[in-house]
């Protein structure tokens, strides 16, 4: 048993960072939005808080006596940076340069929840929208205190000091933050502060560096895969292969008889092998033959496409947009537009496979892991070990790359059970085949659209049926309202364009095994891909540039035609492409930003495919950190460009076919070009969210790039499928 | 069965399955976390490290084919607190989002950035980085390893 004692301190605990004489410790206690804080003390009294400890204060920051700030974030960090924009925001309040900020993860503690869901979730694009302005105050608060504390100690007016750079100064005096935070401590806290209007702001707005970057170029960020907690188990796991399918019976021998094994624990789904490494683990799993019964094993890939076409033609649907008369309008129209897009079942591909480590004891559980939803994974774990939520302490590590699928609490539920039957802290980790053939999968879709044009080739009559599987039915149940799951029709039912009046979009909910869950951009994912691929098909049909076409469909102060134009200035729209080589332009808003992509491509005639040069242009409404803004962007362009080439699991006998990175392909560096990103933010809109809203444009421009190449209609991913190949 | 070989300058001598691969030698007996698991079939990347200097993949490569030799994990790529060049352009270009493939994206390029003369073209550069990042840090490996080559 290898037993390393360097258990990461990756959560801030309250008591450490109260720890200490001489700092300064900010807390807030905002439970839900709307709430303003009160400054330490404060006890809004909400489900966790049950010890003298919770009762005191949450706290935000801190400020050590040798000046370095601490802030504390409830928002998991996955590559979308909130762990530097967050504290930027705060630094900006207080008047510190951000070499002296570090940041910590929060414990689960309603006071970390994010704002706009009243839980502990990073998802949905949120997390510097959900915290901006608490950053601020905390911020604020903690500068004004340091005032308060160097006016009394100099004996003037605090109106008459001058704040920058960690030090507060007067005429004849100075003092630097640390010097002060033992006295401001003792300070009231002021009961409102003025933030800085955006005019002033010196830090938010600039590319800050990223506060994790030395951790991950130097190794030593730690993810939940590198946990290690004295005493424990490595597992390894093997679910039941078919959906729905569980675990008959297995003899455990031959795992345990490997020298290294410590135990076999049995799922009702699943078999974990414990063992002194992770290596042991899996190779003692595959000795074993275990026997499952029941699940799907009559869903294949042709039954997915049976029922979702049957969704298309049934009869009965759920209205999610019924305006004026739809049909009756179709009836007058100069010509119809008829089209069926259908994308596949996709997999996160998260480089961090699934991991977790647990310590569950009689009275308590600990768990170290990746996770995007740190409030469900304490009630869920609470609940399937026996323990009440505040029995739980989650300790927040780096994730590996979330893209959704860490809001799931399938990987936390086996290590917690795999370390109730230990009797010992477990690390289980998936191997990729486990990763790839158990996700909560962007869900299938089809839709097929009716569109009646008018004489200049413009839409006047519009309808489309959408058969997806929901997420909302597993997930959030309440969401779905007259049988129409919001997920499954976001973009497609919203009016950025100059669409009809008469309009119909209905839905069918099918019913399919596959688990289906949140995947980056979510319904925004396919349904922008339908859209603006549709979009396109209808330019063609009037004979039209696509840009222009778009333009004509745009209000002239719309921000979407903003976005469009910085998209195509920043490809050269307004020169022909060279010879043999073709472009493509989509524009979709998504999680209260509006993302354009712009892509030039050639193809061989073996469809061999390059990627020439692409642009995005993104309008968040406030860019508190341009730098990120810039990576999010290219990444949401490369993920949305992978799924629409490579992505989709096909499915025999009600399991995934696909187990690894040698069957499922990813975007490589040499398919990619380069990117021009351009950013607005102005005007008074509210800020929008960044992790998301580059993904949906990705495949609509690529696809009609490629019908401009090909001549032929492409209404269905992966384009692997349709017989493409990256060159 | 005892293998001894070098792990970031210092002896090792490790007492395990010959056939364990080096990757989870140096994770789960040695502590070094750095190197990543993503595959588990040489595919990805994330587990580059260098062997006798020449970046390789090592969560297929069985602990006994390295007797003897020596073996640099992203925790030993730079001279004590110095970073190697490739970290540095790392950080000034900004390269890392989740972070998770980066140990073996830098591994793969310091061994590129190591064995060129001058810059490395895009196509030295396109052979040679195959390994897989989701959050699509493509650009920016490109850009920092010609930085780093011009370090």
């Amino acid at each position: 048993m290898t037993d390393h004692a360097n258990t990461p301190d990756t959560t801030v605990t309250r008591r450490g960072l109260l720890a200490g004489a001489g700092a300064l410790v900010i807390g807030f206690s905002l439970p839900l939005s709307g709430r303003r804080g009160a400054l330490a003390a404060a006890d809004d009294g909400p489900v966790w808080k049950t010890s003298d400890e919770a009762a005191q204060i949450n706290a935000w920051l801190r400020i050590g006596p040798d000046g370095s700030v601490t802030v504390v974030t409830g928002r998991s960090e996955m590559g979308q940076g909130p762990t530097t924009a967050l504290p930027q925001a705060l630094a900006e309040e207080l008047g510190v340069p951000m070499d002296r900020v570090t940041f910590a993860m929060s414990p689960v503690d309603p006071a970390y929840n994010n704002t706009l869901f009243g839980a502990m979730i990073t998802g949905g694009s949120t997390s510097v929208k959900s915290d901006f302005e608490q950053m601020r105050r905390a911020g604020a608060s903690a500068r004004e205190m340091l005032k308060a504390a160097a006016a009394e100690k100099w004996g003037v007016d605090a109106a008459e000091l001058k704040v920058e750079n960690g030090t507060i100064s007067h005429a004849h005096h100075s003092a630097t933050f640390g010097e002060l935070a033992g006295a401001a401590a003792e300070m009231e806290a002021p009961k409102d502060v003025a933030l800085k209007k955006p005019a002033d702001w010196t830090l938010i707005g600039t590319d800050v560096k990223r506060l994790d970057t030395h951790a991950k170029a130097t190794g030593q960020a730690t993810f939940g895969i590198d946990v290690v907690v004295p005493d424990m188990l490595h597992a390894a796991i093997l679910q039941a292969p078919t959906f729905g399918a569980t675990l008959e019976s297995v003899d455990a021998k031959p795992a345990t008889d490997m020298k290294g094994v410590a135990q076999v624990v049995e799922l009702d789904d699943a078999i974990m092998v414990l063992a002194d490494t992770w290596w042991t683990a899996d190779q003692a799993l595959s000795k074993l033959s275990p026997k499952w019964t029941g699940g799907a094993e009559d869903l294949d890939d042709a039954k997915v496409d049976r029922v979702l076409t049957e969704g298309l033609d049934a009869a009965e649907a759920a209205q999610a947009v019924s305006e004026g008369d739809a049909d009756g309008a179709l009836s007058g129209a100069a010509k119809t537009v008829e089209a069926t897009y259908s994308a596949p079942y996709l997999a996160h591909l998260t480089m961090e496979p699934m991991t977790a480590t647990a310590d569950v004891r009689a009275d308590k559980a600990e768990l170290w892991l990746p996770t995007q939803a740190q409030t469900w994974t304490a009630g869920a774990v609470a609940k399937a070990v026996g323990l009440k939520p505040e029995q739980v302490t989650i300790h927040t590590t780096f994730l590996g790359g979330g893209f959704g699928r860490r809001a799931e609490q399938d990987f936390a539920l086996q290590a917690a059970q795999a370390s109730k039957a230990a009797g010992r802290p477990v690390k289980l980790v998936w191997s990729r085949p486990q990763d790839v053939r158990h996700d909560f999968y962007r869900p299938a879709s089809k839709v097929r659209f009716t569109v009646g044009l008018d004489e200049d080739g413009l839409p006047m009559a519009w309808k489309a049926r959408v058969c997806c599987p929901s997420i909302a039915q597993r997930m959030l149940p309440s969401m779905i309202k007259e049988g129409v799951d919001p997920f499954a029709v976001e973009g497609l039912t919203e009016r950025a364009y100059a669409l009809p009046a008469d309009r119909s979009i209905t839905y069918v909910m099918p019913e399919l095994a596959v688990p289906v869950g949140f995947w980056r951009s979510v319904g925004h994912s396919q349904n922008g891909f339908f859209m603006e691929a549709m979009i396109d098909e209808l330019a063609d049909a009037a004979g039209m540039d696509p840009l222009e076409y778009r333009r004509k469909l745009l209000p002239q102060d719309s921000r979407h035609r903003r976005v469009l134009d910085a998209a195509a200035d920043a490809i050269g729209w307004s020169e022909a492409p060279a010879e043999g080589r073709h472009r493509g332009i989509a524009v979709h808003e998504s999680f209260g930003s509006i993302a354009a992509e712009a892509i030039e491509v050639s193809v061989d005639g073996d469809n061999k495919v390059t990627l020439h040069r692409a642009s995005a242009c993104v309008d968040c409404a406030v860019a508190v950190n341009p730098n990120i803004i810039r990576q999010q962007m290219e990444s949401a362009l490369v993920y949305g460009l992978t799924a629409a080439m490579f992505g989709g699991v096909s499915l025999k006998n009600g399991q995934v076919q696909e187990g690894n990175f040698d069957r499922i392909d990813v975007m490589r560096l040499r398919h990619m070009p380069p990117v021009e990103v351009r950013i607005i933010a102005e005007g008074d809109a509210e800020m929008g969210g960044i992790g998301e809203p580059g993904t949906p444009p990705a495949a609509p421009a690529l696809v009609a790039a490629l019908r401009r190449a090909t001549g032929k209609p492409i209404r269905s991913l992966p384009l692997t499928a349709e017989g493409f190949t990256f060159g | 069965m005892a293998i001894t070989f070098t792990l970031n300058g210092a002896e090792k001598t490790v007492d395990v399955d010959p056939a364990m691969p080096l990757l989870w030698v140096v994770r789960d007996v040695e502590g070094l976390t750095g190197s990543k698991f993503g595959c588990g079939i040489a595919q990805c990347g994330a587990c580059t490290m260098h062997i006798d200097g020449a970046a390789q993949r090592t969560c297929v490569l069985p602990i006994s084919a390295v007797a003897g030799k020596s073996v640099t994990t992203i925790e030993g790529l730079g001279q004590g607190d110095a970073l190697h060049r490739v970290q540095q352009a790392w950080i000034e270009e900004d390269v890392p989002q989740c972070g998770y493939c980066q140990s073996g994206m830098i591994m793969a390029a310091a061994a590129l950035v190591d064995a060129s003369d001058g810059v490395p073209s895009d196509e030295d550069i396109a052979e040679k980085m195959d390994n897989i990042c989701r959050c699509g840090t493509y650009t920016r490996v490109r850009a920092a390893i010609k930085r780093a080559a011009q370090a």
